[in-house]
């Protein structure tokens, strides 16, 4: 399995929002403590090193 | 009741009145490493000179923690029995964050096995026990205390110029092996650093004498009540001895806080109570590195002179041990007239095993105590998620124990045989009708025939076992019957589901040779 970058989401705009209302009324501190432990929770349900590492790469490269 | 160090006695060394002729080998360090070497060679025959500047066993309990692999490395070596014996058996290790568990692991989930996981036995009494048996060989370990190495020479041989308190002198060697420590002196002499890292964090660590119940666990704690953000251990030793390990952040200034008036009410916070007495006190940086290579000529570094770790893996005295072993059999046949290229080997191999070790205690390192920034945010996620998430759980990394690698190794393999058995690997001990199947290996090279007859190649001790439900486990899985070669120090060199005389005799033959 390689890493999905077509879109993949069945409502964008819908899960956008949703990812914004999880982080509503925090500090930024608090917002990025979110973050690293939605990061951890999405790593161990993709479960594939080979895909996690392509992930790092296209975080790494863009931005 | 306080440990009694009792000082070994010096004797004016013979090289102080006339040359010594050169010996095969001197070891630097009278520490378990060197002790265990100069027994290791005895056993084979060879004889040692140990030289120690020193004249008391370790100060402080220092390592602590025994594998099952050292401890079957320690009883090949005769003192196996006394330290189990003597030491707390443990298996399971806790992880608490603040007050609750979040983690626990059991390091020997199945029986059949001689040896346990771990005993916890303070570093003074493995030595104590390790110079007694030194000592039942009195033709051929000549134990020097109060002999300090101050100069060393190498030109084809190896030249130490010795202090004692009656003078210096001389002494020739074929090997030169530095067993003398995280400071090694000879490593110093030779100019030669370690490559790697060290960690801005510093520990407290203290041996308590006290009167309690904690059961014969492994407890660490991140951020605990007692000790507010930073993290603690606990782990129990015999004699009623406690070790406890805090953090005390780098900017800690460690001669203030190995004062008893610092010391004293941290660790009354720690356990609950005033009823103690404070036995030892140390403070540490942690350190992951080693030296590029082991082997420099005549001289070979052996434990923590060529390499360290940060403690929590328990992989320093247990690693040492480890060295030891790789390196004995070897040295033994070189000082036997083998071509000394076979060092080489120890060398490739005890590289990949620091290696394995140096990668586990810095990742260790990393999460307990992480860098400003993403480590640090990622660890505090980890640790929040661990209470209700099981996924985060063996992320929490408080320490991975030592556990003897698998070297490297280019020897017959059967992929449909199990995979913790394949070469390179130690031999997994098995329960015999008779004993144990660790019992029957090493000193010589020997195949096992598991459920076949042993085919005979000349000069080759063979074991024919019939198989039991651990052998089928651990040796055959779902194959009726398998032949295993297994080295001197208890490595298995090779397999086959069934092999020829001569393809045995070949693969017995590069159990000498100068790689793996």
């Amino acid at each position: 399995m390689s890493l999905v970058t077509t879109p993949n989401l069945k409502a964008p705009d819908t899960a956008y929002a949703a990812l914004l209302a999880a982080h509503k009324g925090m500090t930024e501190p608090e917002s990025q403590a979110l973050n690293a432990r939605l990061v951890l929770i999405l790593m161990n349900h993709i479960g594939d090193d080979a895909v996690l590492a392509e992930a790092f790469d296209l975080a790494r490269s863009t931005g | 009741m306080p440990y009694d160090y009792r000082p070994f006695p010096y004797t004016p060394p013979p090289g102080l009145t006339a040359p010594e002729p050169r010996h095969k080998v001197v070891i630097v360090g009278a520490g378990p490493i060197g002790l265990a070497l100069a027994i290791d060679l005895a056993q084979y025959g060879v004889a040692s000179v140990v030289l120690d500047d020193n004249n008391v066993v370790s100060v402080g309990s220092r390592a602590i923690c025994w594998s099952k692999r050292s401890l079957e490395i320690l009883d090949r070596l005769g003192v196996g029995a006394k330290c189990v014996d003597k030491g707390v058996i443990w298996k399971v290790g806790r992880t608490l964050h603040r007050n609750a568990e979040v983690w626990n692991f059991d390091l020997q989930p199945e029986p059949g096995h001689k040896m346990p996981a771990f005993v916890n036995l303070q570093q003074y009494y493995v030595e104590e026990y390790l110079v007694a048996r030194a000592m039942e060989f009195p033709d051929h370990i000549s134990l020097r205390w109060k002999n300090k190495v101050t100069a060393l020479e190498q030109s084809g041989h190896v030249t130490l110029t010795v202090e004692t308190p009656d003078g210096p002198y001389t002494l020739g060697a074929d090997h030169v092996v530095a067993c003398d420590g995280a400071r090694s002196d000879i490593r110093g002499m030779m100019g030669l650093d370690f490559d790697g890292e060290l960690f801005e964090e510093r520990f407290l660590i203290a041996d308590i004498e006290m009167q309690g119940d904690y059961p014969s666990e492994r407890r660490f704690w991140f951020q605990p009540d007692f000790h507010p953000g930073q993290s603690a251990l606990l782990h129990k030793q015999p004699d009623n001895i406690y070790r406890i390990d805090l953090q005390l952040g780098w900017d800690a200034d460690p001669e203030a806080e190995r004062q008893p008036d610092h010391v004293i009410p941290r660790i009354e916070k720690a356990v609950g109570h005033k009823h103690f007495r404070l036995d030892w006190v140390s403070v540490y940086t942690f350190q992951c590195r080693r030296l590029a290579r082991f082997v420099h000529g005549g001289v070979i570094f052996c434990g923590d002179s060529a390499h360290i770790v940060s403690p929590f893996g328990a992989r320093g005295g247990n690693g040492g041990l480890q060295d030891v072993d790789a390196l004995g059999w070897r040295l033994a046949a070189v000082a036997g007239g083998h071509d000394p290229a076979i060092l080489n080997a120890y060398d490739v191999e005890r590289q990949h095993g620091a290696d394995e070790n140096l990668l586990n205690s810095s990742r260790t390192t990393r999460f307990m105590s992480p860098a400003p920034g993403a480590e640090r945010l990622f660890r505090d996620a980890v640790l929040a998620l661990a209470a209700k998430a099981p996924f985060a759980r063996p992320l929490v990394n408080s320490g991975r124990l030592s556990a003897p690698c698998t070297y490297p190794s280019t020897g017959a393999d059967e992929p449909q045989l199990p995979t913790p058995s394949r070469p390179g690997s130690v031999a997994p001990d098995a329960p015999l009708p008779q004993g144990w199947l660790i019992d029957q290996l090493g000193r010589d090279p020997i195949l096992l025939a598991i459920g076949q007859p042993a085919p005979k190649v000349a000069g080759l001790k063979t074991l024919e076992l019939a198989p039991t439900p651990q052998l089928q486990t651990r040796y055959l899985g779902s194959a009726p019957s398998a032949l295993y070669l297994i080295r001197p120090d208890q490595i298995i060199a090779a397999r086959w589901l069934s092999a020829t005389p001569a393809v045995i005799s070949e693969a017995a033959k590069s159990i000498w040779k100068d790689r793996t």
